[in-house]
This record gives structure tokens, sequence and C-alpha cells, in this order.
């Protein structure tokens, strides 16, 4: 499943993508996340997957903001983390 | 306070079905937003069903949709033998035996009011908007739901209807009552279209014509959040905006294919595929026990 | 030497005129439905509140979402720019310029001579600018010049959920049927809009000294929360809302002194 999370409003699209099909449930990515946006649940097929947390759905494009600073190397710990690139950032 | 999708409440009972023959009786309930249903089914057959406006509170709305399904049905609640929650309120309805989100449910719901060939689903709510890529059993395959911004919800439409001072059930006959089709409304976001719209209006545009661009940026805006998650064949449009030709048109024209015509009331889908997952635990349940 | 700096944003137009790099005049009003007119007139006010006239005037730099606006222009520039010369002007000292407007937010690092080092901007979501307090003021039935006075008085930090102007509408509605009161309800507003504010400013990692520029910076409450989120002193200079267009002003000046003459 590609679930995305986010949202796209007047200023742009902010979506995180997990394709639960290429994820092998190892939790690291919600491990980095410093702020906790990525999570580990049991989806509603019984998968143990990455989501993006209920309480940060609605302003990824602030929460994940000091992950992505305006100038300088863009190096996300989620998708760093993903060794079988599962995580794709749409902005 | 803006006004909600002025709708009728309702409920329907299947007309020549006994419940009292059935093998499973589950239920579901969708607490959305701004409206809640209560579906029965019997064997993952329609039942019964309830459309009501989602009260203060979670609990009590589902209470009251579940009541009112029931009503004349001669079933109680103690008849249930699975019910699901879903929705925005799920995790709030204390008598459901689980919940499972709205995604999920409206998925294995279009799978049963479209047929299982719909592989995309739209379902243009209240106050969000959700699209779904389901596989032939209704499993979801993609997704992507949209509920931080008004701009493609009911809600953005309200804003334009009020503003305008139209009946929101009038918005898309009348904008297709103009002379030639207007360039779309160029800002996405409702607060700034407004203003757009505004002084549209101030230099003498007619209203239908703001309204037809207000629809077309609408379509346009939900277009490409489909964009994102690639539409394929069939494809069915549920929730209240579906109702909303003005939209809908204008969508439909843009990607180049007609949407599905359900079977039963889309309004309640995700309450049927609420019930129809409580109905697979059912029998989860009852494989398991005569296996131990 | 005479020259001018015009800021045409989506809500108000602002002039400054310089004479020899002060200022002598200057003159603000609402854009309305005819920006260039609006323009215009208030261009011929400030002129004349510097006592010069329009034949006088060396170089006119104009700025604002609407800069294409206004023919008199020698020559535009991005509001970036304008707000980092402003903000330099005015406060040498500042690293960071923090500009909210009517419709855009905006953050910009700039080094000691007020040049952009980095920047970043939240435009086209009411959420992120001053239509966002201006909403929700609407909702409460108050001016949104009251709201600031009102959060001062807040006693408790009551969270808002909504992320978007329209949704938060109704969320301030039930806030107040809940019996939020209107001073809590107030400070939940600014805190809002400065946590987005904030978030998007710490993206081009946020340096002292913080200048608050734009008509929203006017906001006490505003500043107050803009303060706590980012946990540093901001300092907002008087008459916000012209430093934009005290910077065209002052880069029309430099201009024309290298250009040379008088
Ligand atoms: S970019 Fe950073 S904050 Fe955002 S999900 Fe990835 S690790 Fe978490
Ligand atoms: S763009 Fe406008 S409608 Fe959308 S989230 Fe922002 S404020 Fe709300």
């Amino acid at each position: 499943m590609k679930a995305n999370y986010g949202y796209k409003d007047g200023s742009g699209e902010f979506f995180i993508t997990i394709d639960t099909d290429k994820c092998n449930s190892c939790g690291d990515c919600a491990k980095v996340c410093p702020p906790k946006v990525i999570v580990m649940i049991t989806n509603d097929y019984d998968e143990v997957v990455p989501a993006v947390a209920e309480e940060h759905r609605k302003k990824i494009k602030y929460d994940c903001a000091p992950c992505k600073p305006v100038s300088g190397p863009r190096n996300l710990p989620c998708v760093a983390a993903c060794k079988p690139v599962a995580i794709v950032h749409s902005w | 306070m803006v006004e909600f999708w002025r709708w009728k409440e309702y409920r329907w009972t299947a007309p020549d079905a006994d419940w009292k023959n059935a093998g499973i009786i589950s239920c579901g309930i969708d607490v959305g937003s701004v409206s809640s249903q209560a579906v029965i089914m019997t064997d993952g057959n329609l039942y019964a069903y309830s459309n009501m406006r989602t009260g203060s509170n979670s609990p009590d709305s589902a209470r009251r949709a579940l009541d009112w399904a029931l009503e004349g049905t001669g079933l109680k609640q103690e008849n249930m033998h699975f019910i699901v929650g879903t929705g925005y309120g799920r995790i709030n309805i204390p008598f459901a035996n689980k919940a499972i989100t709205e995604i999920a449910c409206h998925a294995r719901g279009a799978n049963f009011m479209y047929g299982p060939t719909v592989r995309t689903v739209l379902d243009m709510g209240g106050q969000d908007c959700k699209a779904i890529r389901c596989d032939e059993k209704g499993k979801v395959t993609a997704f992507l739901m949209n509920d931080k911004c008004a701009a493609g919800t009911g809600r953005g439409m309200e804003v334009f209807a009020d503003l305008l001072q139209v009946h929101i059930e009038e918005v898309g006959d009348l904008s297709f009552k103009v002379d030639k089709e207007p360039p779309p409304v160029s800002s996405t976001c409702v607060v700034f279209a407004k203003s757009e719209a505004s002084a549209l209006l101030r230099k003498g545009v007619p209203k239908n014509e703001v309204l037809a661009a207000y629809c077309s940026a609408m379509a346009h805006r939900i277009f490409s959040l489909l964009e994102r998650l690639g539409v394929e064949k069939d494809f069915g449009i549920t929730g209240g905006i579906s109702k909303n030709r003005g939209v809908v048109d204008r969508l439909t024209k843009e990607l180049g294919i007609t949407s599905l015509t359900p079977r039963y009331d889309p309004q309640v889908a995700g309450g049927v595929g609420a019930a129809l997952f409580a109905k697979s635990l059912v029998e989860k349940q009852r494989a398991g026990q005569v296996a131990r | 030497m005479i020259t001018a700096g015009i800021d045409i944003g989506a809500k108000t137009v602002k002039v400054v005129v310089l004479k020899d790099g002060k200022v002598a005049g200057k003159a603000i009003d609402l854009s309305g439905f005819d920006q260039r007119g609006t323009s215009d007139r208030l261009f011929r006010k400030a002129l004349a509140e510097a006592g010069a006239d329009i034949k006088d005037v060396r170089m006119i730099v104009a700025t604002g979402a609407g800069k294409g606006e206004f023919p008199h222009a020698n020559d535009p520039v991005t509001e970036v720019t304008a707000d980092a010369r402003g903000a330099n002007v005015i406060h040498p000292k500042g690293r960071t310029v923090i500009s909210v407007g009517a419709e855009e937010g905006r953050a910009i690092r700039t080094d000691a001579q007020g040049r952009v080092v980095d920047f970043a901007v939240n435009e086209k979501c009411a959420a992120g600018a001053g239509a966002f307090t201006e909403s929700m003021a609407r909702a409460l039935e108050l001016k949104v010049e009251d709201l600031g006075p009102l959060s001062l008085q807040s006693t408790n930090a009551v969270p808002m959920n909504a992320q978007c102007a329209v949704f938060a509408e109704s969320e301030v509605v039930s806030l107040v049927h809940a019996g939020t009161s209107k001073q809590d309800i107030s400070r939940a507003i600014h805190d809002a809009i400065a946590s987005r504010i904030s978030s998007m400013a710490r993206r081009i990692s946020v340096e002292n000294d913080v200048v608050l520029i734009g008509g929203v910076a006017k906001n006490k409450g505003f500043v107050e929360s803009l303060k706590r989120d980012l946990a540093t002193e901001v300092f907002v200079p008087q008459d916000p809302e012209f430093i934009s267009a005290l910077g065209a002003a002052h880069i029309a000046f430099e201009k024309a002194s290298k250009q040379g003459g008088n």
C-alpha cells in the first residue's frame, strides 16, 4: 500500500509517502525521527508499518522543517535510515 | 456560524429481508465530522441504515445513529455479533468492538457499492477529501487524505455558497448557467479565493460565473490530488460533494473518465465497509473457536 | 536628493520618501481595488509631506506583491531584498528579519550590510499570514486590533488544532461555546500563528538580533507569542509596516548616489 500522509494547501504539497509493500517493518525510520513524526503502527490489515502520527499529519511542513534547512546539505534521517527505500517526501 | 449541508436525515430498511434467518448480524458505525451513519448487515447484505448529523460528541452521535437504524426492525444492539466503528470519531464509540480507519472501510464499502471492478474511489466530505485505490477485494493499495485545508472540501464550497447567498444544493446547476466557462479562481486558499470572488462580484461579474470559476478551481484541485495517486478505472465518487455536479462534471471531464453509478446510497459507504469488516471478524472468531 | 520606495502589498500600499537618505515623508492606505490609483495618490501625498515635487525624484524603487502596478518606478526589487535592507537601516545589529504581512510571512537571514543570506517564504495559505488573525477576529466578532491586548491578559494556554484559517474559525466558535475566555482564545490564536512563523524561521536558522516587521508586528499579542516560541528577544521597530518601503527607498538612494550628481 502507498500511504500518503500530509496535505496540499494553498502554499504547496506536503506529503510523506510510505510504501508498506517495500517496508520490512524494521522500525529504523521511527527511531531516528527527532520529533516522532513517524511512528510504527499496526494497520488495518495487521501489518506493522510506519505511519505519520495523527497529531503531526496536518503540519508536517512545519514539524519536518528542522530536518529541511533552506540551504545546506539535505539528508532526511527517516529516508536515510530506510534501507528498502520505502519513504519518500514530496517537498 | 457556518451552516451545515442542508440535507435531510434519513433511514432505510430492506423491504423484504428478515434478520431472524441471518447467521451473522454485523454493524458498522461511521462517525464523521459532519454526518454519522449506522449500517446493519445480515450475512453481508445491506439490512438497515441511518444517516444523521453528527452532534457535539461522538459517543452520542454513534448511539443515536445506531438506535435509529435499529428502529422498527425488532433488532437490538445485543443482537449485533460485532460492531466496528470508523470515521473521525471512531475511537470514541464505547460500544464498538473495534475501530478501523475510514480509509480501509471506505475501500471495502466502495467494493460493495460499485462492485469489484472499482479501483479508485474519491470521497469528498464536508471537511476532508480522500482518494483511495483498491484491489478487487476492496483492499487499499494506495490512499491520500487531505483534511488540513478547507479548499477542496465541502466547507470551502459552503463558504462560497454563503458569500454568494446561494443554496448549497443549487450551486452545481447554477454554475452551468453561464455564457462561457470562466477561468478558475486562481487562489487555492479559501480565504484568499473569497477575496478574489468579492473583487469579481464588485467588478460586476455575474454570480453564476463566480460560482463556475470556483467549481472549476475545486475540480482542478481535486484532479491534482488524484494525479498524485494515479487514477485507474473504474472510478467512483462518494461524499457530500458527489451531489454537486458543478464540481463532479468538471472533474470527470478533466480526468477523461466517467464515474460509476453506485448500487446503493454512497453516503453510507464507510459504514458498509465497517459492517463488512465486522462480518469478517465474526467469521474469524468462529473459525478460531472451531479450530480450538 | 529625493528618492522613494513604494511597497504595494496585498492589503495596503506604503510609500516612503527620503531626502538625502533621511525619511522626509510617508503615506499608507488600503490598496483597494485600484492598486495603481492608490499607489499614485499615496506617492503624491508622501512627496507633498516631504515638500518635494515629482520632478525632483531621482529614483523610485517598488516592491511588494503588486510592484508591477506602479509605472513610475525605475526598478522593482523583491520583498525579501527590501525587507532585509529596511530592517538593516533601522536596526543594524539585526541578523534575522521576520516579516509578516496580510498574505505572506517571510523569514530572512541577513549579513551586517543587510544583504540576504538565506530566506524562507510562507505564501498563499492564510494560516501562515496576517489574514489568519483577521479571520479569527471576525469569528470572535472583535476588531483585529483588540486581539493583541486581550491575549496579553490570558491566563491559560489553550491549544488550537486546526491548521487552516477556515477550520480554525469553527474551532474558535466552539471554544467560545465551551466557555473559553476571549483572552485565552486570543492567545491561542497568536500562539498558533507564531508557531507556524517560527517553524518557518528555523529553516533559515535564527540568529540574533531578530527584527520583526510588517503590519502584524503591531500586534503585541503576536509579538509575545513569537518571543515565547523562539525563546529570544524580538526587536520591533516603530511603524513596522513601513520597513519594506523604507528598504526600497534606501536601495533607490544608494543606486542614485552611485550614479552621481545630486
Ligand atoms: S524529515 Fe525528519 S522530522 Fe520529518 S519524518 Fe523524516 S526524520 Fe522525522
Ligand atoms: S490555504 Fe487557506 S483554506 Fe487551505 S489551509 Fe491554508 S488557510 Fe486554510
